[in-house]
């Protein structure tokens, strides 16, 4: 008995077309190739013919075995795309759904201004020193050349409280940061390079005032510091802290009763638009100067060895002009519209090498 | 302190531009804090006349008139409704384009009932000057057409004000600012002529000071037969340009030398003084009602002058009605004193009374200018109110102010940093006033004006408590000579201009291994970075909150509670945070916000101390999302948050424990403290006490958490040890143990990786289960413990011994046993 090896591969191939899944289509692959498949017995049939008719045939058969296992592998590799395409199609979801809100919480304005602050006087080798809120009225005052009949300190309403033991003296809340410098002076030898960063309070609450707010004092001792020094210094943060390196900064006389001479430091902008460095306006943002030879006697520094300058800033005040902030009260306010609006991204701190 | 540019000209010969000026006076520390033009607003009005003015044809109450407006402007039709518009008037013109203030109206050109009006003219009310009229402004006669209005009513005086700073008391005048300003390379300072007054009666009335420190010397002087009424025109405008009120020609020229020279002057009705001696002393407890109409009572802290009725005047700060002068009188005694600065303000602080005389007063006057102010106010008073002047009456003398200073020239760079030469340096200070007495090439020493009390004053020092006295002795030397020698820096540099000292950098810091920031304000960043990197939004609070608030957080000591408060709700020191994260919470809430989580890294004051906490809270429920369950957030959210944070700030993990005993503003049972060790603490967490949150108006859940990041010890920087890891695959056994319910997983967990340190690397937790299959009363903690093989494999004995001794140290650790 033979068979006609066309009407076989039409018959192979009729099944593969009517396979519709990769089940069927494994069911024909068995059925031709498997151990006991049609073609598999054809082979096995040749071992009983003579060898010429066994070339011929077996010529014959390994062709249409070579033909029938590629159909059967494109068809296989064909059900299996379409099983894919299928399976992909029912796996499709609405990509577009919003991602969880897990949200991501902000540094306040004035935590961020402070880093700022810090990473621009590090560079100058400057250090953060601190000191106590409540202080004494001689660090908050007396050792600062401000005794207590003198006109400037009835320009800071100052809050006072019961002394720390009954019979001492009342304290203060510090008005001023300046404390940490007396600290500072009594505690290290100089050379002194400090900035004094934090909390002050005054009694006074109004749209431009807040009972508490926060500044930040610099304090640089030396031997052979002069105003040029002062002057270099301030301006050279000041453009950093603004990130314009021709801001005009402008240094103007003043009075302090801790340092002399005195000088407000001013800023150029745009009173029209509220440009920073932009305009014919000047806005003032320091006070500094020479440190008061009272001050460093006070402290047990000889003036005549040693000299330098001090400077204080409101904090509040440079963020609001570096970031368009309109009131001083809003810090205060915790209105999460606000932090998230004025914020900062915790995973970008201040870093200079990576800039401001 | 105000002044306008012709009376500064009175003073200042100059030709400078108020531009100029301006400048000039910030530079030399004369800040100027507002300049007005009071008649900048009227310089595009004119002055015009009516040629002709005729009835409208089509509006009987309206005329059309031809209006000359100057040879800029030329003729112009204008339509008007004024009655009193007439042919031949001089009146104000205001040319299309001028807006008018009094009606808010911008003038335009158009048409009125078909007659073409370019242009109005204009009442004194429209310019924001006048009161109602029925009509335009007439002008005189002789007035020239095309004048700009301002110009022709003298409206053109610009009026600065500046800012004065405390130790400046001789710039409180304009004659001080004249001085600056000529200095200043402005102009030249006119001459001070005082013309003497011969006395032709003997004084009817005689000082006596009762103590020289209180009032080292006064003079007085009687003036009688006078007339007292309005001021003349330039008196009453001079004062009304900066902002005084007119009163009456005699108190006009008191105000007017307090402004004009700084000095302050009294004048009394001597027919109402009682007896013949005013006596400065100091009060006794009577009542005086001052010149502004109020009630006070003179203490002995207080130098007054009295008559033998009574106190009459505070003295430097305000006198009394009972001896005010009115329009009926006609004998007057003038008070021209020197008050001690610190007495002055002292009182006037204590009495509440600000006045230009205090003002002026507690920042120190001209010291040797009293004679001649005397003389030059008895002659105004002469020449405006008439009479006869009486002899001069004097107590005390003149204070011995004579003080010198001295400048080494080579300091003006080693301090000011600026080169200044010598010859310029000594013109500078000669132009204010300093004198010189000695000059070489090396320095200059000058005689101090009498009215610069700031420079070279008597050096007095309040040293650090317990200085030894060398230190002490030595500084406070250096001081005495250097400190004249700064202030003569300072101006020197004023005059000239710090602006002209050139910037240089600082010189590098040479140490390499200095850090800007401590340990401590490292981590207060670091935890600030993890609490909002895990979605709390950071807040800063008052240090002060109200005392029951505090009372309720374990604060409220009367020793932390503010002595002057600004708010009833702002008056006790914080002893937490919390306080002020729970308001701000709430107040979110009350805004729409009430799911959220805040934060804030802040000093608080409990027992007294000042330390660093940091402090959340959140609140409300987790967000509303597609497939995520909504939930309230629990205690374990705040523990997670300082856990994290802890870990953050290098706090030993593996070591704390858990304790259940949090503080009273926490749940009882839903709340704890992290501990290292039995007694540090180092943070707190848990469900806010329910009581509280009743409080503080919540109506949803509020977890917190309190970390003290400064309790944490500090690490030495350590070399880290060597790494060996295992190449073997580690073994993970779970063990179910059964345990009383109140047995804390911690213990069984802590107990689990101690069994075997050699092999046990974790042991974490993964299910409690509670319910009807287990006995009342008991749980059951599933967890899995990791076992890290070294070099070579485990056994299966070996762990079998590993597993046994983790149920055994559990076992003993706790009640748990192993489930079966």
């Amino acid at each position: 008995m033979t068979e006609d090896t066309d009407l076989l591969r039409e018959e192979c191939q009729s099944a593969l077309a009517a396979a519709a899944d990769q089940k069927s289509w494994d069911a024909v692959r068995v059925s031709w190739l498997g151990k006991s498949g049609r073609l598999t017995g054809l082979l096995k049939q040749l071992g009983g013919m003579d060898p010429d008719a066994r070339k011929a045939r077996g010529a014959e058969l390994n062709q249409l075995r070579d033909e029938l296992s590629r159909a059967i592998a494109a068809r296989g590799e064909e059900l299996e795309n379409q099983a894919l395409e299928a399976r992909l199609l029912a796996e499709s979801v609405d990509v577009s759904l919003p991602v969880p809100r897990a949200a991501r919480g902000m540094l306040h304005p004035v935590s961020r201004a402070m880093e700022e602050i810090t990473a621009i006087f590090a560079t100058m080798g400057f250090s953060v020193a601190e000191g106590p809120d409540i202080e004494t009225d001689w660090h908050n005052f007396s050792a600062l050349n401000t005794p207590s009949h003198h006109p400037a300190r009835t320009d800071q309403d100052t809050f006072y409280l019961p002394p720390e033991e009954p019979g001492q003296s009342d304290r203060v809340l510090r008005t001023q940061t300046s404390g940490v410098q007396i600290r500072t002076m009594l505690g290290q030898k100089p050379p002194i390079r400090i900035i004094a960063p934090g909390r002050t309070y005054r009694a006074d609450h109004d749209a431009t005032h807040s009972p508490m707010f926060h500044q930040c004092e610099g304090l640089v001792i030396d031997r052979g510091i002069t105003l040029g020094h002062l002057k270099g210094c301030l301006t050279e943060f000041l453009r950093a802290f603004f990130g314009k390196p021709d801001l005009p900064v402008r240094f103007r006389a003043s009075y302090f009763p801790f340092t002399e001479p005195s000088m407000e430091v001013d800023i150029g902008w745009s009173r029209k638009t509220g440009e920073i460095g932009e305009g014919e306006d000047w806005l003032e943002v320091l006070g500094s100067g020479m440190v008061h030879p009272r001050v460093l006697a006070n402290c047990g520094l000889d003036p005549h060895e040693w000299q330098g300058f001090a400077f204080g800033m409101g904090i509040e005040r440079l963020t609001m002009l570096k970031n368009g902030i309109p009131d001083l009260r809003s810090f205060y306010e915790s209105d999460v519209r606000w932090l998230t609006h004025f914020g900062s991204d915790p995973l970008s701190p201040a870093l200079l090498h990576e800039g401001l | 302190m105000k002044f306008t540019l012709s009376w500064l000209r009175e003073h200042l010969d100059t030709q400078a531009s108020m531009d100029e000026i301006c400048r000039t006076l910030n530079r030399i520390g004369l800040e100027v804090e507002d300049v007005t033009e009071p008649g900048a607003a009227l310089q595009p009005f004119r002055t015009a006349r009516i040629l002709e003015a005729v009835r409208h044809p089509d509006a009987d109450r309206l005329r059309v008139c031809q209006v000359n407006a100057g040879p800029e402007i030329g003729q112009v039709q204008v339509v008007c409704g004024a009655p009193n518009a007439r042919t031949g008037i001089a009146v104000i013109f205001a040319p299309p384009g001028t807006y008018i203030p009094g009606s808010d109206i911008t003038i335009k050109a158009g048409k009125i009932r078909g007659q073409l009006s370019g242009g109005m003219l204009c009442s004194l009310r429209e310019l924001g000057l006048g009161e109602e009229s029925d009509g335009i402004a007439e002008l005189p006669e002789d007035t020239l057409p095309g004048q700009s209005y301002a110009d022709f009513a003298n409206m053109d005086d610009p009026v600065i004000e500046i800012a004065i700073t405390p130790n400046r008391g001789d710039a409180l005048s304009v004659r001080g600012i004249a001085r600056d300003l000529a200095a200043a390379g402005l102009g030249q300072l006119k001459p001070f002529l005082a013309e003497t007054v011969e006395g032709t009666f003997p004084s009817p009335v005689s000082w006596e000071a009762e103590r020289p420190e209180d009032c080292p010397w006064v003079l007085g002087r009687a003036v009688r037969g006078v007339r007292n009424g309005p001021s003349p025109d330039w008196l009453r405008r001079r004062l009304e340009s900066i902002g005084l009120r007119s009163v009456s020609t005699l108190v006009d020229i008191t105000n007017f030398f307090t402004f004009d020279l700084g000095r302050p002057l009294h004048v009394f009705d001597s027919e109402k003084i009682s007896g013949s001696r005013l006596i400065i002393c100091r009060g006794n407890g009577e009542t005086l009602r001052a010149l502004n109409g109020k009630d006070y009572v003179a203490t002995a802290e207080d130098c007054v002058i009295a008559d033998s009725a009574g106190v009459q005047s505070f003295a430097g700060i305000m006198g009394g009605m009972e001896t005010e002068v009115s329009d009926e009188t006609t004998d007057v005694f003038i008070e021209c004193a020197l008050f001690d600065p610190i007495r002055t303000a002292l009182s006037g602080r204590r009495l509440g009374i600000h006045s230009d005389a205090r003002y002026r007063f507690e920042r120190g006057l001209d010291q040797a200018f009293l004679p001649a102010a005397l003389e030059a106010a008895t002659r105004m008073i002469l020449d405006l109110c008439g009479g006869e002047a009486g002899e001069v009456v004097s107590a005390g003398a003149e204070p011995d102010w004579r003080r010198e200073a001295t400048l080494r020239f080579s300091r003006m760079a080693e301090l000011g940093g600026l080169d200044v030469a010598s010859d310029e340096a000594v013109t500078i200070l000669e132009h204010l006033g300093f004198e010189v007495k000695a000059r070489d090439s090396a320095q200059v020493t000058v005689h101090v004006p009498s009215w610069r009390n700031d420079v070279a004053q008597p050096v007095i020092l309040d040293p650090a408590p317990g200085m030894a006295g060398d230190v002490f002795r030595k500084a406070e030397e250096s001081v005495r000579q250097i400190e004249p020698e700064c202030d003569l820096i300072e101006e020197v540099l004023r005059i000239r201009g710090f602006d002209s000292v050139p910037s240089v950098l600082l010189p590098p810091v040479t140490d390499p291994l200095q850090t800007a920031c401590t340990s401590s304000q490292v981590r207060r960043a670091l935890a600030g970075r993890v609490l909002a990197a895990r979605g709390l939004m950071e807040t800063i609070g008052f240090s002060f909150v109200s005392h029951e608030h505090a009372e309720a957080f374990g604060g409220g000591a009367e020793n932390l509670r503010l002595l002057n408060p600004i708010a009833a709700d702002l008056d006790q020191m914080r002893p937490t945070p919390l306080i002020n994260l729970l308001l701000a919470a709430r107040k979110n809430a009350a805004r729409g916000w009430p799911d959220i989580g805040l934060f804030e890294t802040g000093p608080a004051f409990p027992d007294g101390r000042q330390e660093m906490i940091v402090a959340g809270v959140r609140a409300g429920h987790t967000p509303r999302e597609a497939g995520a369950a909504v939930r309230a957030v629990s205690f374990m959210d705040a523990k997670a948050d300082a856990w994290d944070v802890l870990s953050t700030l290098g706090a030993p993990m593996d070591g704390l424990m858990t304790t259940a005993d949090a503080p009273s503003w926490y749940h009882p049972g839903r709340s704890g403290v992290l501990r290292q060790g039995p007694k540090l603490v180092l943070a707190r967490f848990g469900e806010i006490h329910p009581r509280l949150l009743n409080r503080f108006g919540f109506e949803h859940p509020v977890v917190a958490f309190e970390v003290l990041p400064d309790a944490i010890p500090g690490q030495k920087r350590r070399r880290r040890t060597a790494l060996s890891l295992s190449p073997l695959q580690p073994v993970r056994r779970d063990f179910a143990f059964l345990t009383d319910r109140s047995t804390p997983a911690e213990a069984i967990l802590r107990a689990a990786r101690r069994a075997e340190r050699n092999f046990i690397t974790d042991a974490t937790l993964f299910d409690v289960y509670e319910g009807d299959r287990l006995p009342e009363g008991k749980k059951s903690v599933a967890i899995e413990v990791v076992i890290q093989p070294g070099e070579t494999s485990l056994t299966d004995s070996q762990i079998e011994d590993i597993s046994a001794k983790i149920v055994a140290a559990v076992g003993k650790a706790t009640d748990a046993v192993l489930r079966g």
